[in-house]
């Protein structure tokens, strides 16, 4: 075994750091290398030290590369921060000279040693730590799906002597990893050890970057956003639903279905307390959830980008009818198809607008899988209430990546809000009863079901302009009337929708910062980082659209009001300056829209430009 | 022409089961032409479903749009109805049904509603196997944006501003047949005998029942040389069977398979009485029925009657195992896991 290339690691300058680090994994897609990587991660979490894993991943099974990043902070830093990394674990060569590239001044370059390095592989300021990884494959096993399976496996192992992590703390995940298939737990055992002596004998371990183990992650758990809105979805009452696969929303729904099956399967008959069924596209997944609850049941579709282009007609048509229904939207990098294995926070416009002529929609925006939980059972109770689509804005990110986030929480006292619907008892009170009556004045009007009553609340659904008993009309002002209804009753579900996170020092600061959903992440880091410069800001998270009226109070209190997003044409800040009395000219941006996370570091040069300090 | 309709009826309109007129089954009068096709469709629904005593209010009209797709307004009016989007029908139906699966899905479509924009709705709500009855009042013409071409209109044929059909027709009927439609027919809507007893076996199939109506358009598509025109039709119809329906209560005590007529038992009971007309005629064989379409068609000819019939079929809910009880009335109880429940769940994510 070639040893040519191990420099001694006596640190060619890098400082110590102790769990506040970033490892990146380079691999092959198809390889197997998420499971280990995810493994890698979760031992970090389970040592007690808060960590961030994003994947980073082509629209492509098999051969292409592929990346997985790790930030490790005690400081709790779980955006990300941007720039090169400490470690680089470069097992992908198509990929090699990049991923070279991509390491820190002073970091490590861990890679797979059977193949020598080129001279031009080499730089100066870093250092490299080769094991030969697929030679020791090829010694150890026979089997080729084995030889790359394992060496995932062996590359673990060895990064647990490089970082000095907890070797019981690996085994025992491996024993739970693999409960269902005893057989598998000893040979995983077993390559990690493999990694972890040869590392060991080979290089003075540990190296200047690692971990320690601490008490810090407390109640938190390590999940994606889509497993938590699929989950929400149960707990919120869903039991219908349509959906066409699409990257990166496909496992809300499979997620759903797991816990349907597991929650909602009837004990004595077998029988499902839900109905999945996968359509023909789009359009129709939408039209199924219309359907299902406009006949009262509570239904939702997921999608992404090119799914809510297609479903935009329908949402005009349930926005204008009334109907509620939940559609997940977890973006990726548009327009057209665009990245679609890359974040963004793109269709924030066309989903507030979605559709032909004045349409407007409820948006809701997590920032973590704990909100994607609870705003993903919470959205029924506001499309029934409100009577029309609620729209949960997630992203790639949140969807398919896992964060550290409060263990979900459901509260039994909390019974399913449906909104204004009749019975037959109450049809018979009624004197007299019309679908668009306003009847409390507050713009939502009383819905009735299909089959409730043999000769009252039968209405006939339409997307054509009616009066107040459903009846087609054609009259300017019955149109007017109805239309003027839906903007109030629009400006009205306020009431039911979460209100902005704001935090707002006591001596008020001149500088606000605006933001949502998955651009929370690098907030904490970047205000430790901008007060360290002296720069002292107030935040404000927006939870929903239509905003709250505390988001105008804070904009209005503020000199300078930065947005930041995850998009190129400022969506949010046009959605602002369109639906807020105030100042364009007053809102500065912060775009990051490369089909990557924002970083903290953008988010402080942007601020500190502006600002010109 | 009035356009209210008078409140008057006879004191002695024979009343169903249910002890309604078939006045209880009409709806909002028709705004469509004057000897249009699809009102005497209504008219034959109002009466398939009085003669049925089927509950109005146990029934959702479905449709998408197009002239077509106004015709629900025109009938059973205590029945909720859904005037959805182009070609889109299908879906919503799809969403309505598995929210509750207790009710009476009749759904009305059109030439352009089903076999152009809504082409693959269509195609796919047929393999889901729905149980629904899915009407087509077919005219070969779009009226409501007057008189363009469909794509059911017969290659070569004109329409009345002169355009020539340039593409090869679309039969909805063998489209159905193909895609594994358990119930298959086609009529006429000016020949209303043949058309309730296959409305009323269509309402009383359980599965996916598709009906292709041929239903003339007076005003853009009853010219001479239109191949769906009145007095065509009135030439080129034939049939291959003549159906009777015999509901549950008139119980046949045994099943006849004579040469003359074949009895079919439907999954609600009643009866379905087949004489046959057309030599070979079988309606349990779904490709005999595509060639026999075909054949009729090469000789000019339009073949209706029941067409294909599996009185055994399933339907979506037996396929997916959904629970007896309609989706939309279970509990809460029922379909949240409760708190308890996620204490495994989130130590499965530590």
């Amino acid at each position: 075994m070639s040893k040519e290339m191990n420099t001694e690691n006596n640190d060619t300058g890098i400082a110590t750091k102790i769990n506040e680090f970033v490892v990146r994994f380079a691999n092959t897609n198809g390889t197997g290398s998420a499971s280990a990587n995810n493994m890698f991660a979760k031992a970090i979490l389970r040592m007690g030290i808060p960590v961030a894993a994003k994947n980073i991943f082509p629209s492509n099974i098999q051969g292409m590369p592929t990346w997985f990043e790790v930030r490790i902070s005690e400081k709790n830093y779980l955006g990300r921060r941007g720039g090169a990394s400490e470690m680089v674990v470069a097992m992908n060569a198509q990929s090699l000279n990049d991923d070279i590239e991509s390491v820190q001044s002073g970091g490590y370059l861990f890679y797979d040693s059977s193949r020598s390095l080129l001279d031009q592989q080499i730089r100066e300021d870093i250092n490299y730590l080769g094991i030969p990884i697929s030679a020791i494959c090829l010694d150890e096993y026979s089997d080729p799906r084995q030889r790359q399976l394992f060496k995932n496996v062996i590359y673990v192992g060895a990064l647990a002597a490089f970082l000095n992590m907890d070797f019981d703390v690996l085994k025992n995940l491996v024993s739970d990893q693999f409960k269902n298939k005893a057989k598998l737990i000893q040979p995983n055992i077993h390559a990690l050890e493999l990694g972890f002596q040869y590392a060991s004998e080979h290089f003075s371990c540990p190296l200047s970057i690692r971990v320690e183990t601490r008490d810090l992650v407390k109640d938190r758990i390590m999940v994606d956003g889509n497993t938590a809105s699929g989950l929400g979805a149960v707990y919120g009452g869903a039991t219908v639903v349509g959906w066409y696969p699409i990257t990166p929303s496909t496992s809300v729904i499979e997620k759903f279905s797991k816990y349907c099956h597991q929650f909602r399967i009837d004990s004595e008959t077998g029988k499902n307390n839900f109905a999945i069924v996968q359509v023909e596209d789009e359009l129709a997944a939408i039209g199924v959830a219309i359907g299902g609850g406009w006949n009262g049941a509570r239904a939702f579709t997921a999608t992404s980008g090119p799914g809510v282009s297609l479903m935009t007609e329908f949402l005009g048509l349930a926005y204008f009818t009334e109907i509620p229904l939940v559609l997940i939207n977890v973006q990726r990098s548009g327009p057209s198809t665009g990245m679609p294995t890359r974040t963004q926070q793109g269709d924030i416009l066309a989903c507030a607008y979605a559709s032909h002529g004045d349409t407007k929609h409820i948006l809701l925006f997590p920032e973590n899988p704990t909100e994607c939980f609870d705003l993903g059972s919470q959205a029924f109770d506001i499309a029934d209430q409100c009577q029309t689509p609620v729209i949960i804005m997630s992203d790639l990110d949140l969807g398919m990546n896992d964060h550290l986030t409060q263990e979900f929480n459901w509260d039994d006292q909390q019974k399913y809000n449906l909104g204004k619907v009749l019975n037959a008892q109450q049809l018979d009170e009624v004197e007299v009863y019309g679908r668009y009556l306003d009847v409390d004045g507050d713009g939502i009007c009383y819905r009735t079901l299909p089959g409730t009553h043999p000769s009252k609340g039968a209405y006939f659904n339409r997307g054509t302009s009616r009066n107040h008993f459903a009846g087609y009309t054609e009259k300017s002002a019955d149109y007017v009337d109805n239309m003027e209804r839906l903007t109030q009753k629009f400006a009205n579900s306020v009431q039911y929708l979460p209100e902005p996170e704001i935090n707002q020092h006591e001596s008020q600061s001149e500088i606000g910062l605006i933001f949502y959903g998955t651009t929370g992440h690098p907030i904490l880091e970047a205000l430790d980082q901008l007060k360290e410069k002296g720069v002292i800001t107030d935040t404000l998270r927006i939870k929903a659209f239509p905003f709250h009226e505390n988001i105008e109070t804070f904009i209005d209190s503020h000199e300078h009001i930065f947005v930041i997003e995850q998009n190129r044409d400022a969506q949010m800040k046009s959605l602002l300056v369109n639906e807020l009395q105030t100042n364009p000219k007053k809102l500065k941006s912060v775009l990051n829209f490369d089909g990557l996370p924002m970083t903290s570091q953008l988010i402080v040069s942007v601020i500190m430009q502006e600002l010109s300090l | 022409m009035s356009f209210v309709k008078s409140k008057f009826h006879h004191p002695r309109l024979p009343v169903n089961d249910l002890g309604l007129t078939y006045r209880d089954y009409e709806g909002a009068l028709s705004t469509l032409c004057a000897g249009c096709g699809h009102d005497a469709i209504t008219s034959a629904i109002v009466q398939a479903c009085h003669e049925l005593s089927i509950e109005p209010h146990k029934v959702a009209k479905m449709s998408g749009i197009g002239c077509s797709s106004k015709a629900p307004n025109y009938f059973l009016n205590k029945s909720h109805g859904f005037n959805s989007v182009h070609g889109r029908m299908p879906s919503v139906t799809t969403g309505a049904n598995l929210a509750n699966q207790d009710l009476l899905y009749l759904a009305m479509s059109g030439d352009g509603d089903s076999a152009s924009i809504g082409f693959g709705q269509f195609a796919h709500v047929v393999r889901r196997e729905l149980n629904m009855v899915y009407m087509v009042a077919n005219n070969g013409v779009y009226g409501l944006t007057k008189g363009q071409l469909a794509a059911t209109a017969d290659k070569g044929v004109r329409n009345k501003a002169g355009d020539l059909s340039l593409f090869t027709d679309i039969d909805l009927c063998v489209s159905a047949l193909q895609l594994g439609a358990t119930f298959v027919a086609r009529s006429f809507s000016g020949d209303k005998k043949q058309l309730v007893p296959l409305i009323k076996a269509a309402i009383s199939h359980k599965g996916f029942a598709f009906l292709d109506i041929i239903s003339p358009c007076v005003t853009f598509n009853n010219h001479t040389g239109s191949t769906r025109s009145y007095d065509y039709i009135h030439d080129h119809i034939t049939t291959a069977a003549v159906t009777d329906f015999v509901p549950h209560k008139e119980n046949i005590t045994s099943d006849c398979n004579s040469g003359e007529f074949e009895d079919v038992r439907l999954h609600d009971g009643s009866t379905m009485r087949i004489h046959k007309i057309e030599e070979g005629y079988d309606s349990k064989n779904a490709i005999k029925a595509i060639t026999d379409i075909e054949n009729h068609k090469q000789k000019g000819e339009i073949l209706t009657g029941l067409l294909y019939l599996d009185p055994n079929a399933s339907e979506f809910h037996e396929i997916n195992n959904t629970t007896d009880i309609p989706l939309n009335k279970l509990e809460q109880d029922i379909l949240c896991p409760g708190n308890n429940a996620l204490s495994s769940i989130n130590d499965n994510f530590k």
